[in-house]
């Protein structure tokens, strides 16, 4: 699936930079930043030429966050230099990486959504900046011109889509004239369409000489549109190289060591029968800036992967909770588990009738981070371990202790806080919790996100072992790889719409891409007036 | 250089230590405060602190004090546990008082076993409606608990006050705002001979009890835990969060009334305009202070009892202003939130010089 | 009900509101940094005390607001400092602010009970004072009246039309986010808490200065828990909370109304009646769960710590 991926983005062709011979950009020097139980940055040393587009690699954890927050002034280093166009600068905050020329994109945007885009953008300029800019609306409306951003100031932010937000984004840059441009991990909110666009923003600026440092881990993209790559594990650099000449999979040993399996194929299975639908399901958000749901419609077979794909935010949150029952406002039947209409009931009964749910987010949702995993486990799974209103403290702490043993989650026991532990091992402990109620109908989203290779290996086997038992799971992921890898069927959704479900072998990237964009909503609307008419 | 470091795992011992270093501290802060003042400082404290256990009369008063004070706290304690922010136990207690001494002047001339049960079932029941408003108002209509229950509280005490100087006035007493006294049969019988003790403490210890069983041993408390925890995890579990709701609230108002009918048909054995001396804001404190565990607040509860004897003593005695009470609670809870802080986090000597 | 009766009550409503208009505009410049600050009583408590004792000792009715404003900003800096620094619970923070501010201005203003102070005098500001009826209303109040009028009106262009408004907003609406834009989050917040201190102080001030003029304990009666209802009610919007503070001042005079109209209700029950009226106010602008989210300050009561953000 991952040259598939590959073949598609490689249509444009990855740019080759011409080397000038002048001084470095950026130049870090054996940057330390110690954070409490663990080293963030372990002397870390990174060199940036003017219009080199360099990628950061590494997994999650592996520090690359910590030292693009230190480039940016966010995070302090214990120790080290930086060298700014040959010069040693301390940069203390943001508004110093800014006057320098220094502008981030975070994976996670900076954005107000109660204020309009063109007061965003004024937030992050400097007096002398904004003294300088006779207009702020109009020199947006020039520079989205100019770099094909398509931005309008005017607008309230929490109007805009998740692509639009990162276009503001680095519309902020721009207006402050950067030299260099930081994105962490801009390419996972966007579709593969997307995606080209944001690329093409990005040679643009290299060839006016912008340096930008690309944080991904997306292999193909990285050799599709970098010059250099530098790959930090644990903190450290392992290795650097030039990325155009390595294939996804030599770059992805070098990120993992030795455990890296990308090329890992399972084989597709077909559902036996529906267990549970949804039939034709439509509802407003509860949230004043959420997606309204509309006319959802699927069916899910007993022995079956069924994987939804989608940008975030476009009502993934509102279907996970009115399939959940978190959120049990819809009509009783609109939703059928075993040819019985539950969407009335409220989650502790969906649970009794066999359902289970590995949330998103995992503290502070799938487990409570101050209580320990035995009362984690009791969290969801408490047939057995209640006599009468009381609780059966022993008997769930030794269930507990077997959960771990079972998933190997890395803890100190059963007594651990959630909080304790590292995402991966509490995702373990999560979906064993889960699992281990044998439901008839799981329902997963993003289930590795953030996990390292070798405990997302463990998840999926755990996720194939369920389905082959007989149980129907909902994969909801924005890792369309992972999709392609999992699920036995595909659809997507897009601005609470839901696109039909076809089997995973006849469909591709590209048309998943598309429906991801909304392509496939006029045909859907056209189709039911025609059945209407 | 000292720097302030996060721990990687919270610390258990401070967990417990907070409460006690926030005590000292706070007695440290009163002996500045008394010396600034031209008190004797060492004088002061053992006004405040030992002369109210200094002999078994004063003993006994501090249990009787202790009472409506552990009562209430015990609900709040719940309350906070599940994330219920009800600051209406003062007010949940002055209904329960109302309630329960409308009912007492009811049986005025009885002596019906039943009179006193059924007295102390109305000053319940009292202080359990006056908790439904609120909490029904919240669930209903999304209005901000914190307020409500205060704004309750004013209107339960000029409810009170309205009650005394009308319907329940005494008759016979001269035009005095005070109910007539009660018969015996509504009377809350003393413990002991030498002192006013009497079974509202002996409630309040139960209430405690319960309240931890409740916690920490049922499959209902697990789960006004983790609602209070983390409100989402609750969702996500399907655990009915409105019937938790209900329940920590109602279970708060009880206690309350119950405290506010045990002051009545108690110690006092009339109603009076002034049957609490902010007892359910002070109870705000001990929950607290007892880190809103029900074991815990019997012990905090001992420690605020006896600061309110204290305090009387101090005005009689040393001619100090008996505020000093809820001055001293503000500061208590100040100094309890601050050595917090450092259950999640560590001081460290750092020879490193940082930038 | 005649015009002078109508014009009487009016007046006395804007005297009545004045005190709930400072404190709420202190509060709400706070809310919209993202905290809560529960203490609104204690500091006002506080400023009433310090400002009687200011100006009783001293003479001066300025040096008196003065001293209640200072007093004001140090009680919300004990608050700022527990809550920002040491990340404490905004609520119970709160809290013990209003605790210990309740025993202390007790403690403090022992002495000066039942002394009295000539307090301020009213000016009639020349002309406006003569439009009729308005000029009854608004132009015949002591000099904190019209303090108040000019606070609103420069909140509401600072809040509306500066880049000091706009900071504050996204400071209230993702800490995070303005802290990774290069916002000092502490900073603001800071400043806006102690903001809402001075306020809180002044309209302590205002209390025993004023509208008494003397000292008692616990004398502002819940008027800072009025105020935080008052901040919902006016939906963060700088108008709409003199228009509230106005409106409550009436509810609070409401029995001399009824009692001006001839009719007879315990004084005790009509003392219940600003409560009364918070409640039904609140229960009526949160029953709209999905508008009161849009508008509220988005960090609200969330704590904050820059130290977590890696």
């Amino acid at each position: 699936m991952l040259l598939q991926a590959n073949k598609w983005l490689r249509q444009n062709g990855a740019s080759t930079l011409n080397t000038q011979q002048i001084a470095s950009r950026l130049e870090l020097i054996d940057i330390t930043k110690q954070y409490p139980g663990c080293l963030a940055n372990d002397s870390i040393n990174l060199c940036l030429q003017p219009g080199e587009i360099h990628a950061l690699l590494g997994e999650n954890g592996a520090g690359k966050s910590t030292l693009v927050k230190t480039i940016y002034g966010v995070v302090a280093p214990d120790k080290g230099d930086i060298l700014w166009d040959g010069k040693e600068v301390t940069i203390k905050s943001p508004s110093t990486a800014r006057d320098l020329g220094i502008g981030m994109v975070f994976q996670h945007f900076s954005l107000f959504e109660t204020l309009t885009v063109s007061q965003n953008i004024e937030l992050c300029l400097s007096q002398k900046h904004l003294a300088n800019i006779d207009d702020l609306a109009e020199k947006i409306r020039q520079l989205s011109e100019e770099y094909g951003l398509n931005v309008d100031p005017d607008k309230y932010v929490h109007s805009l889509s998740i692509g639009e937000r990162q276009r503001v984004e680095i519309m902020r840059c721009l207006v402050q004239s950067v030299k260099l441009l930081i994105l962490d991990e801009p390419t996972s909110v966007l579709t593969p369409q997307e995606v080209s666009g944001l690329f093409d923003v990005l040679r643009t600026l290299s060839k006016e000489g912008c340096s930008i440092l690309f944080i991904s881990h997306k292999l193909h993209e990285v050799t599709e549109i970098c010059h250099q790559a530098t790959i930090l594990r644990g903190g450290k650099v392992v290795n650097t190289c030039v990325p155009s000449e390595e294939t996804p999979a030599s770059i992805a040993k070098m990120m993992v060591g030795d455990l890296a399996e990308q090329d890992t194929q399972y084989t597709k299975k077909e559902g036996t029968h529906t267990l549970f639908s949804a039939n034709n399901l439509s509802l407003p958000s509860k949230q004043p800036f959420g997606t309204s749901l509309k006319n959802i419609q699927f069916e899910l077979k007993a022995g079956e992967i069924l994987g939804i794909a989608g940008v975030a935010g476009n009502g993934q949150d509102e279907l996970m909770a009115i399939i959940s029952g978190e959120d049990n406002r819809t009509n009783k039947s609109s939703l059928s588990l075993d040819q019985m209409d539950i969407g009335h009931l409220h989650a502790g009964d969906r649970r009794k009738l066999g359902m289970a749910y590995v949330p998103e987010e995992r503290l502070g949702r799938g487990a409570v981070p101050d209580m320990s995993l035995t009362e984690n486990t009791l969290l969801t799974h408490s047939t057995g371990f209640i006599k009468n209103g009381l609780v059966q403290w022993q008997e769930a702490k030794d269930y507990a202790s077997r959960l771990i043993k079972k998933y190997k989650v890395k803890c100190h026991g059963e007594f651990s806080e959630a909080k304790s532990l590292s995402g991966g091992n509490l995702q373990k402990f999560i979906m064993g919790r889960e699992i281990g109620q044998n439901p008839k109908v799981l329902i997963c989203a993003h289930p590795t996100w953030g996990v390292d290779v070798g405990a997302a290996l463990a998840i999926h086997q755990a996720l194939l072992d369920l389905r082959d038992q007989g149980a129907a799971i909902l994969l909801i992921s924005e890792d369309i790889d992972e999709l392609f890898l999992l699920a036995d069927r595909m659809s997507a959704i897009c601005d609470g719409h839901l696109s039909p479900q076809v089997k995973t072998q006849d469909t591709n990237i590209d048309q998943i891409g598309q429906w991801m964009a909304g392509t496939f909503i006029d045909t859907q609307r056209e189709l039911t007036q025609e059945t209407q008419s | 250089m000292i720097r302030i470091q996060a721990r990687t795992e919270p610390s258990t011992l401070m967990k417990i230590a907070s409460p006690l270093i926030a005590i000292v501290l706070t007695l440290l802060f009163g002996c500045l405060l008394f010396s600034a003042i031209g008190k004797d400082p060492l004088q002061a404290l053992h006004v405040l602190l030992i002369a109210p256990l200094s002999d078994s009369y004063n003993i006994g008063e501090m249990f009787v004090k202790m009472g409506p004070l552990l009562l209430c706290a015990v609900g709040l304690a719940i309350c906070y546990r599940a994330n219920m922010w009800n600051i209406g136990a003062e007010g949940q207690l002055l209904a329960g008082a109302l309630g329960g001494s409308a009912m007492a002047l009811y049986f005025i001339d009885s002596d019906s076993v039943f009179a006193l049960p059924i007295t102390l079932l109305a000053g319940i029941v009292s202080g359990m409606l006056w908790s439904a408003i609120p909490t029904f108002l919240k669930l209903r209509f999304n209005s901000n608990l914190i307020l409500t229950t205060i704004m309750f509280n004013y209107i339960a005490l000029y409810l009170l006050i309205w009650a005394v100087h009308g319907p329940l006035r005494d008759p016979q007493g001269f035009g005095f705002p005070e109910s007539a006294l009660f018969s015996d049969a509504t009377l809350l019988p003393t413990l002991f001979e030498f002192s006013r003790i009497h079974l509202g403490i002996v409630f309040a210890i139960l209430a405690g009890f319960i309240g931890w069983f409740i916690l920490t041993k049922t499959h209902l408390g697990f789960q006004i835990r983790v609602l209070g925890a983390d409100e989402p995890a609750a969702k996500y579990a399907g655990f009915n969060s409105k019937k938790l709701s209900w329940f920590v609230m109602l279970f708060a108002g009880a206690l309350a009334g119950l405290a506010g009918v045990s002051e009545t048909t108690g110690p006092i054995g009339q109603l009076v305009p002034n049957v609490s001396p902010g007892y359910g804001y002070s109870a705000i404190i001990v929950a607290y202070l007892g880190r809103l565990h029900p074991i815990g607040a019997i012990l905090a509860a001992v420690f605020m009892a006896i600061l309110y004897m204290g305090g009387d003593l101090a005005q009689i005695e040393m001619g100090i202003p008996v505020a000093v009470v809820s001055m001293f609670q503000g500061v208590l809870l100040f100094f309890l939130l601050a050595c917090d802080f450092f259950i999640n986090n560590r001081l460290t000597l750092s020879h490193q010089a940082t930038n | 009900m005649d015009a002078d009766l109508i014009t009487q009550i009016l007046f006395a409503a804007i005297k009545t509101g004045t005190p709930l208009l400072f404190i709420a505009l202190g509060e709400v410049i706070c809310e919209k940094s993202g905290i809560l600050n529960l203490g609104q009583e204690g500091m006002m408590l506080m400023g009433a005390v310090l400002g009687f004792l200011a100006a009783y000792t001293t003479g001066s009715m300025g040096l008196g607001v003065l001293a209640a404003m200072i007093m004001g900003s140090f009680m919300s800096l004990i608050f700022a400092v527990l809550v920002l620094q040491l990340g404490a619970n905004q609520v119970a923070t709160g809290l013990a602010l209003t605790i210990f501010g309740t025993g202390l201005s007790a403690f403090v203003g022992s002495g000066v009970v039942g002394q009295t102070i000539q307090g301020f005098t009213p000016i009639a500001i020349p002309l406006l004072s003569d439009i009729p009826y308005l000029g009854e209303i608004l132009f015949k109040h002591d000099i904190l009246v019209y303090l108040s009028f000019a606070i609103t009106i420069a909140l509401y262009f600072v809040v509306n039309k500066t880049r000091v408004g706009l900071t504050l907003k996204a400071v209230g609406e993702n800490p995070n986010a303005a802290n990774a834009i290069g916002i000092k989050v502490l900073q603001v917040r800071y400043l806006a808490i102690m903001f809402g201190g001075a306020m809180a102080g002044i309209s302590g001030a205002y209390m025993s200065l004023v509208y008494t003029p003397m000292w008692v304990e616990n004398m502002t009666a819940g008027r800072g828990w009025i105020a935080l209802a008052l901040v919902v009610f006016a939906s963060w919007r700088i108008g709409r909370i003199m228009l509230g503070a106005y409106l409550f001042g009436l509810a609070s005079i409401m029995h001399l109304v009824l009692q001006g109209l001839g009719w007879s209700i315990s004084p005790n029950l009509l003392a219940m009646l600003p409560y009364m009226a918070t409640v039904i106010v609140m229960v009526i602008i949160s029953a709209d769960h999905f508008k009161e989210k849009l508008l509220a300050p988005r960090s609200l009561g969330k704590p904050f710590d820059p130290r977590n953000m890696a």
